[in-house]
C-alpha cells in the first residue's frame, strides 16, 4: 500500500522455515508426491476408468492381469483397476473427510479446555474420558443403527472417535503456551479469550497438530477397512480399499490378484502418509528450528 | 612454567547456516593460585575455550582448527578421550550456571559426592564420607553431618552452588573452571559464594578460570583479565590496572555500560497521585497438603504512584515483586485491599470492565524470547493492540506500525520479519513498541534488561528514560539489579517476602538505608 511498506524485507516465518527443511528430506517430498498424484488420479477416476465399476461380466469371470484388464477382473468379471480407482476415492475421502473432522472438534476442544482451565477442563476432559472408555464399535453399531447407513454417517461416525486424541493432544501443547509471556501480553493488551485463542494460542499448537493428522489419516483409512469388513461400512457394489482387500481375502488361494492389487495400493498409501508424518515431525520440531 | 597454557586456539562450528567461527587466535595462561577471568558478552566465545580444551563441545557440529592447551605440560587437545577423562574431574574440575539442574534429585547429596572417591579412587565409604562432610564444613554449609544426607531439594540455590562447589573439589582438582557460577544467584548469595571462591584459592593455592558477562562481579575476584568479544582476545592483563585504565574501546565500551551512579536527569514528576496501592495481598492457594501449603506473595502491601516518575521495586528472586506487579494490572488474581488508578477502584475488575483500563496500563516482560508470539510478523504484533484499542483505523494503521518502529529504534525494513530473526534486544525492542502502541499511562516493566548482554542493557534502558519523558509515561520498574534501578529510578520500594521494608527517593535510599535488610542488600551488591 504505502511506499515504506514496499522496501520491507519479508521475513521468514516458521512455516516456511519448514517447508525448506521438510524440502530437503527426499523421502518426505517423495511420499507427498505420490499422495498428491494419488489424489489426483482418484478425483479424474470417472473420466479415465476403462469400465463403469458395476459392470459385471459373468462369462469373463476371474481372470488374471491382461491387455484389456491390466489389473484382472474379479469373480463377476469387473475390471479390477476401475475397481481400485473408485475404492481409492471412496478410501481417501474417509480418510481426509474424518481426519478433518477430528481436526476440527479435536483442536477446538482441546484449546478451549487447555486454555480456560480449572472446572471448564475437568468437565470437558471428563467428557473425553468417558468417551474413550466406550468401545467403538459398538458406539458405531448404534449410531448406524439410529441414523441409518449412509457414508457421511460414516465418516462422522469415524471422526467422532478419532478427535478425542487429538483433544488430549493440544490440551497438552496449550497448557504450556498459556504459560508463555506473549499470552500474558495478549491478556494484558486486553484482548477477548476467543481472540487470544484464534490469533495466539491456536497457531502455535499446529506443529505438532499437522503431524498427528498424517498419522491419523492412516488410522481412518484402515478402520474404514476395518468397519467394511464387518459390513459396517460401505456397502457393495460401491468399493472401498478396505472391502477389495476383505473379499481378496477369501479367494486369495485361487485368484491372489485380487487381494494383491488393493493391498499394495493402500500399503503405498500409508507408506507415504507415515513418511510425510516422519518428515514433517523433523521439520516443524520448534528445538531444531532455534540454530 | 604455568599450570594452563593455551596457545592460538581456534574453535569453530559448521551448521547448516554455514562456518561460524566461536574462538578465534585465543592465548591466555593460569597459574597456580591465580584466577583468571574471562569476560565477554553471550556468544563471545568464552565458554566455548574452556569447554573446547576438556572435550565437551558437540564435534561435529564443532570442530577444533588449531591451537595447543598446555595442563603440566601435556596438551590437553593432543589427549585420546581416555586420557582427558583422567584429567576432567580429577585434575580439572568445573562448576557450572545452574546449580538447579546440575544435581540429580533422586540422590542424596552425600551420596553424590563420595561417588568419585568410592568408584574411581577405591576409598571405602567411611573415609570418603568423612572426607565429603570436611568439604561440606569448608564451603560453609551447616551441620555436614546432616546435609549429607538430604535431598538436593532441600537446599537454596546458594547452598546447592556450595555443593556444587564441594563436589567440584572432592577430588582435590588444582584448576577450577567456573563458568557464570553467580549468574543465577542473588545478590546477597552471590556476594557469599564470590567469597567463598576466593578463600578457597588462597586456602587450596588453587588456579581458578572464571567464566563471566559482568565485569563487576570479576573485578574485585580476578588477578589477571581476558576480555573477549566475537571469539577474539580484545584486551588481557592484570585485573586492577585494567580496569584502572581499559585500553581497547570494546572494553571502554562494557566499562561504559555497566551502569552506575545515580540518575543523572530527575523525570520531571509531580505531586499528582497516579496509581494508589492500599494493603494489596495476594495468596496462592497450596495443593492442600503439607508440602505445599498457601503461599503469601504479597503481604499488605501499600505505596502510591505519582505521575510522570520511574518507581523501582527491588528485591531478591521470590520476593514477590513480580506478582505485586502483575496484581496491580489484574493479570494475576489478588484477595484482597485496594489499587486506585487515577481514583477510581480497578481492583478484581471483571474482564470485560478492565478492558477498556487495559489501554492505559501495560507490562514489559522480562524474556524477549517468550514474550512475542512466534507466528506473528512484527506488523501483525504491534498492528494488533493499534486497531484493538482504536488508536489507529485501517487506513493509517500502517504508518502508526512504522511510526512506533522508528519510536523506539528499529529498522522500518524490518516490518515484515518475524521475532526469531532477531536479536534479544531487538525484541525487547519489539516488546516495549507493543507495549506504547495503545498510549498507556502506565507501564509495569518487568526485569525488562536482565535478559540482556550489558551493552545492549544500556541502550535499553536509554530508549525507557527517553520514552518515559517523551511520552509523560509512569513506570513501575521491577529489578534484582541495584544499579540498574539507581540508574533509572526517581523513587525505589524494597521488597522481602512478600513485604515492602522501605521506601524513599533513590538515592537518599542508597545514602542511608534505614532497613537492615536494605543495608545488607546494598553492601552485597559489586560495583565497578
Amino acid at each position: 500500500m504505502n511506499e515504506p511498506a514496499l522496501m520491507a524485507e519479508q521475513g521468514t516465518s516458521l512455516w516456511t522455515d519448514a517447508w525448506l527443511r521438510l524440502r530437503n528430506n527426499r523421502l518426505a517430498v517423495a511420499s507427498l508426491i505420490v499422495l498428491l498424484l494419488l489424489v489426483f488420479v482418484c478425483l479424474i477416476t470417472p473420466w479415465i476408468a476403462p469400465y463403469g465399476y458395476e459392470e459385471q461380466n459373468l462369462e469373463l469371470g476371474a481372470t488374471p492381469p491382461s491387455a484389456e484388464h491390466w489389473l484382472g477382473t474379479d469373480v463377476y468379471g469387473r475390471d479390477m483397476l476401475t475397481r481400485v480407482l473408485y475404492g481409492g476415492r471412496v478410501s481417501l475421502m474417509v480418510g481426509f473427510i474424518a481426519t478433518s473432522v477430528a481436526l476440527l472438534i479435536g483442536v477446538l476442544w482441546g484449546a478451549v479446555a487447555g486454555y480456560v482451565g480449572g472446572r471448564t477442563d475437568a468437565w470437558m476432559m471428563r467428557l473425553v474420558d468417558i468417551l474413550y472408555a466406550l468401545p467403538f464399535i459398538i458406539f458405531i453399531i448404534l449410531l448406524m443403527v439410529v441414523f441409518g447407513r449412509s457414508i457421511l454417517l460414516l465418516f462422522l461416525a469415524i471422526g467422532a472417535v478419532e478427535w478425542l486424541t487429538m483433544a488430549r493432544i493440544v490440551r497438552g501443547q496449550v497448557l504450556g503456551i498459556r504459560r508463555q509471556e506473549y499470552i500474558e501480553a495478549a491478556v494484558a493488551m486486553g484482548l477477548p479469550t476467543w481472540t487470544i485463542l484464534r490469533r495466539h494460542v491456536i497457531p502455535n499448537t499446529l506443529g505438532p497438530v499437522i503431524v498427528y493428522a498424517t498419522l491419523t489419516i492412516p488410522q481412518v483409512m484402515l478402520l474404514e477397512a476395518f468397519l467394511s469388513f464387518l459390513g459396517l461400512g460401505i456397502q457393495p457394489p460401491q468399493s472401498s480399499w478396505g472391502l477389495l482387500i476383505s473379499y481378496g481375502a477369501e479367494t486369495m488361494e485361487e485368484f491372489p490378484w485380487l487381494l494383491v492389487f488393493p493391498g499394495l495400493a493402500l500399503a503405498i498409501t500409508l507408506f507415504a502418509l507415515n513418511f510425510l508424518g516422519d518428515g514433517l515431525r523433523d521439520a516443524l520440531d520448534p528445538k531444531a528450528s532455534k540454530d | 612454567m604455568s599450570l594452563l597454557e593455551v596457545n592460538k586456539l581456534s574453535v569453530s562450528f559448521h551448521t547448516r547456516n554455514g562456518v561460524q567461527q566461536a574462538v578465534k587466535n585465543l592465548d591466555f595462561r593460569v597459574d597456580s593460585g591465580e584466577i583468571l577471568g574471562i569476560v565477554g558478552e553471550s556468544g563471545s566465545g568464552k565458554s566455548v575455550s574452556c569447554y573446547s580444551l576438556l572435550g565437551l563441545i558437540p564435534c561435529p557440529p564443532g570442530r577444533i582448527d588449531s591451537g595447543c592447551g598446555l595442563f603440566k605440560g601435556q596438551d590437553l587437545l593432543a589427549m585420546s578421550e581416555a586420557e582427558l577423562r583422567a584429567v576432567r574431574g580429577n585434575q580439572i574440575a568445573m562448576i557450572f550456571q545452574d546449580p538447579m539442574t546440575s544435581l540429580n534429585p533422586f540422590l542424596r547429596v552425600g551420596e553424590q559426592l563420595i561417588e568419585p572417591l568410592v568408584y574411581h579412587r577405591g576409598h571405602t565409604r567411611a573415609e570418603a564420607t568423612e572426607r565429603a562432610q570436611e568439604l561440606l564444613d569448608e564451603v560453609g554449609i551447616r551441620d555436614p553431618k546432616r546435609s549429607f544426607f538430604s535431598y538436593p531439594h532441600e537446599f537454596s540455590g546458594g547452598m546447592r552452588q556450595r555443593v556444587m562447589i564441594a563436589s567440584a573439589l572432592i577430588a582435590e582438582p588444582e584448576l577450577l573452571i567456573a563458568d557464570e557460577p553467580t549468574t543465577a544467584l542473588d545478590v546477597t548469595v552471590q556476594a557469599q559464594i564470590l567469597q567463598l571462591i576466593s578463600e578457597l584459592q588462597n586456602r587450596r593455592n588453587l588456579a581458578v578460570v572464571f567464566i563471566s558477562h559482568d565485569l563487576a562481579v570479576v573485578k574485585d575476584l580476578a588477578d589477571r583479565v581476558v576480555v573477549m568479544k566475537q571469539g577474539e582476545c580484545v584486551e588481557s592483563g592484570p585485573g586492577k590496572a585494567m580496569f584502572a585504565q581499559p585500553q581497547h574501546p570494546y572494553t571502554q565500551d562494557l566499562y561504559a555500560a555497566t551502569p552506575q551512579g545515580a540518575k543523572a536527569v530527575e523525570s520531571s514528576c509531580s505531586e499528582d497521585i497516579l496509581l494508589e496501592v492500599n494493603e494489596l495481598r495476594t495468596v496462592f492457594p497450596g495443593n492442600g497438603g503439607a508440602a505445599q501449603p498457601p503461599l503469601v506473595a504479597v503481604d499488605d502491601a501499600s505505596f502510591v504512584v505519582y505521575r510522570g516518575e520511574i518507581l523501582g521495586l527491588v528485591g531478591e528472586s521470590g520476593s514477590g515483586k513480580s506478582t505485586l506487579g502483575r496484581s496491580i494490572l489484574n493479570l494475576v488474581q489478588s484477595q484482597s485491599g485496594s489499587v486506585r488508578f487515577e481514583g477510581s477502584e480497578i481492583r478484581g475488575l471483571p474482564a470485560n470492565e478492565m478492558r477498556p483500563l487495559r489501554k492505559q496500563l501495560q507490562m514489559i516482560f522480562q524474556d524477549p524470547y517468550a514474550s512475542l508470539n512466534p507466528r506473528m510478523t512484527i506488523y501483525d504484533c504491534l498492528a494488533e493492540p493499534l486497531l484493538f484499542h482504536k488508536v489507529a483505523s485501517a487506513a493509517n494503521v500502517q504508518q502508526q506500525v512504522l511510526t512506533l518502529m522508528d519510536e523506539v529504534g528499529l529498522d522500518r525494513r524490518f516490518v515484515r520479519k518475524y521475532p526469531h530473526e532477531f536479536s534479544g534486544g531487538q525484541r525487547q525492542r519489539i516488546a516495549i513498541a507493543r507495549a506504547l502502541a495503545s498510549e498507556p499511562e502506565f507501564i509495569v516493566a518487568d526485569e525488562p534488561v536482565s535478559a540482556l548482554d550489558v551493552t545492549i542493557q544500556k541502550q535499553i534502558l536509554e530508549l525507557l528514560l527517553n520514552l518515559v519523558e517523551r511520552r509523560n509515561l509512569t513506570m513501575l520498574f521491577i529489578s534484582h539489579d541495584l544499579a540498574v534501578v539507581r540508574y533509572l529510578c526517581d523513587r525505589v520500594l524494597v521488597m522481602q517476602h512478600g513485604k515492602l521494608l522501605e521506601s524513599g527517593a533513590t538515592e537518599s535510599v542508597w545514602q542511608s538505608p534505614a532497613h537492615p535488610y536494605t543495608q545488607k542488600l546494598l553492601a552485597s551488591a559489586v560495583t565497578l
